[in-house]
């Protein structure tokens, strides 16, 4: 899609704007990761009538919906195997699968490396804000060490997952990160990962201001995006050997990526002819 | 591999043959002992008629495809065993609140926990009601032979699409690997219900709005309707909702839909239960040996009866109590602690009329146990 054409993005005609304003806390950055996987929906010209979002439990569960899309908020650390089924009984729905830290390292991370291993055509962004927020703030699998949350009184004291890397390692064909500070980024990859032929994982660096940030001290919503600029460090990914699980992994953009079979094409091409859902 | 005709055949594998009849084509599976037998039958008839078989990475995920896949609008099942039923509970909880169409197999072994893997228990009747939590409305149908696994496993689907709920089709371990001969219909001639469809324009369209039976019609993905499907407690828009009156109201329709359609969903069956002293009810293996202990009583000159729900949940309880209305004493046997006696004690309410025959060894309860006790019972009764 060229540059005019995207000129025509209004994010109003993606959502149910009768369920505005959203119930997100003021600086969260699930809105802005919302905004950019609606504008790389515009740009690969997605029907909304053939796009289906599939999320967990959580804050990251509750994006999908304001989407005026076929929209299924699933059960917590399950939309990767609720998507599964959807997208192989429905080849012809574009799925988007939506979840968080939580839900997708922790109680779903069995879901997630099958997934990965599995390589059906799906697209999902983990939005990485830290912590469990609908819950209160308890710790999650990507909170930083030492970090205050309402399980971790003392200061964390667990290692950090690194979830491009664990989606690496488990065989998903498109790995990305992106953050929400870097909107324009974060747009062309998630446009990306849409249009890769197999399982797509992009970790969205996001920030739960009102809960993370406060209990740590952060500052001010923008101090609190600005630091995930401050805290780049781009060679963390190379590092992954060395230091697996020890710190919070910023290297941005597509990490890896190859074109494996897609799953559900290898299946079909196993169907006798004309049956093929 | 006959899926038609005359033939002598297993019950798991009529359970896989009647899914593919009744229009199942997508199954996603997990292997547990022992109902192992229907993926991977399934896993042969799938692909012949372009449906969808996988094995997912735990219980949890093959019952989240299997929505998935219904939410797509294609009818799907999954199978499994008491071990993986503990963890399907929570999506099944999801099918129910979403009203998503779905089937769920549990071929019941000896538990709890992993307890004997291949013998045969009926420990699962609870569960099957009210494993996963809150209120919620269950299809429980329990068939006792390969035919009726067969006849069983069709009606599930169609019930299930019908009205918009799980279904649980739920059988013994014996029942599910007996070999027996049936003649099983040309596909062509079996019945299939479809799902109600949203027609008509968006604007109008209400996702969980009650047409007047209860049963809300779905909207396809892919078909303009675009909506919002949540576990979350939501109103006739499909969005979550606290508010006490869409709350009530939403709950009250969900929790009543069945019972508006008794007429379809209430299986039974009956032995000499007319003027029967002694009413035997029992499920499963259990009730064929419960049908010969019966016949043996009658020619003692005993009136004995039998109660065999087809439908387990809802519990056709305005026949049971027909039937039990002139009996003296009611037998329940099971092969658990007692767990449909619990329900059999609640509908006679009158103190010791219930007697329970209950074992939990792994061995099946033998039609000479039942007779002994049904002849216990009448001599006592008599005296």
């Amino acid at each position: 899609m060229d540059a005019l054409s995207l000129d025509t993005f209004d994010i109003r005609d993606y959502l149910r704007e009768e369920l505005l304003p959203h119930f997100m806390c003021p600086g969260c950055g699930h809105g802005i990761a919302l905004r950019a996987l609606l504008w790389a929906v515009h740009k690969r010209a997605i029907p909304k009538d053939r796009l289906a979002v599939v999320c967990g439990i959580g804050c990251s569960g509750r994006v999908g919906g304001y989407i005026d899309a076929n929209t299924f908020h699933t059960t917590h650390g399950r939309p990767l195997a609720f998507a599964t089924g959807l997208a192989l009984a429905r080849p012809d729905l574009e799925v988007v699968v939506i979840t968080g830290d939580g839900d997708c390292l922790a109680i779903g991370g069995n879901h997630l490396i099958h997934a990965c291993r599995r390589n059906l055509k799906l697209t999902c962004l983990m939005l990485n804000n830290e912590i469990y927020g609908m819950t209160g703030g308890q710790v999650s699998p990507t909170t930083g060490e030492g970090r205050l949350t309402s399980t971790t009184p003392q200061g964390n004291a667990e290692p950090t997952f690194d979830a491009c890397a664990l989606a690496a390692a488990a065989g998903a064909s498109f790995v990305g990160r992106g953050m929400t500070l870097q909107t324009a980024a974060l747009k062309d990859l998630i446009s990306e990962g849409l249009a890769h032929q197999g399982f797509a994982f992009i970790e969205v660096i996001s920030d739960c201001t009102e809960i993370f940030g406060r209990k740590n001290d952060l500052g001010s919503s923008p101090e609190i995006i600005l630091r995930q600029k401050g805290s780049m460090r781009p060679d963390t990914y190379g590092n992954v050997v060395d230091q697996p699980f020890r710190a919070r992994a910023v290297r941005t953009g597509v990490l890896s990526r190859s074109d494996r079979p897609e799953y559900g094409a290898a299946y079909r091409a196993t169907l006798p002819d004309g049956t093929a859902p | 591999m006959a899926t038609t005709g005359r033939q002598n055949l297993q019950g798991n594998q009529a359970c896989a043959l009647a899914a593919i009849a009744a229009g199942c084509r997508f199954f996603g599976g997990y292997p547990i002992t022992p109902s192992s037998e229907i993926a991977e039958r399934m896993s042969h008839e799938l692909p012949r008629v372009g449906g969808v078989f996988i094995q997912m990475e735990d219980e949890i995920a093959s019952m989240a495809a299997v929505i998935g896949a219904s939410m797509g609008g294609v009818k799907a099942m999954t199978a499994t065993s008491g071990p993986g039923f503990s963890l399907k509970q929570e999506n099944l909880g999801y099918a129910a609140m979403t009203e998503m169409p779905c089937v769920i197999v549990d071929v019941m072994r000896g538990g709890p926990s992993t307890g004997m893997p291949t013998r045969p228990a009926q420990g699962d009747i609870m569960q099957s009601r009210w494993g996963t939590h809150g209120d919620h409305p269950m299809i429980v149908l329990t068939p006792c032979s390969v035919k009726e696994i067969y006849d069983q496993t069709v009606r599930a689907f169609n019930l299930s699409e019908t009205l918009r709920t799980p279904v649980v089709v739920l059988y013994d371990e014996t029942i599910g690997h007996l070999v027996e001969t049936v003649d099983l219909p040309a596909p062509a001639t079996v019945e299939q219900a479809g799902r109600k469809w949203a027609t008509g324009p968006r604007d109008a369209y209400l996702p969980y709005a009650d047409p007047g039976d209860g049963i809300p019609a779905m909207a396809r993905p892919g078909d303009g309707y675009r909506c919002h499907t949540t576990g979350l407690t939501h109103g006739e828009s499909g969005f979550p909702t606290q508010q006490p009156d869409e709350v009530a109201a939403m709950m009250q329709r969900l929790l009543g839909k069945l019972d508006r359609h008794r007429a379809i969903v209430d299986r039974f069956e009956t032995l000499h239960a007319d003027d029967a002293d002694v009413l035997v009810v029992a499920i499963g293996i259990t009730a064929r040996a419960a049908h010969r202990a019966v016949q043996q009583a009658r020619q003692r000159g005993v009136r004995a009866g039998l109660f065999r729900p087809v439908t387990l949940w809802p519990f056709p309880e305005p026949a049971f109590r027909d039937a039990a209305a002139g009996a003296s004493k009611v037998l329940v046997a099971e092969m658990n602690a007692g767990q449909l006696s619990l329900e059999i004690e609640r509908l006679c309410a009158s103190p010791g009329k219930v007697a329970r025959l209950t074992r939990f060894t792994g061995q099946p309860i033998g039609p000479a146990e039942i007779l002994a006790s049904i002849e216990d019972l009448a001599g006592h009764g008599r005296t």
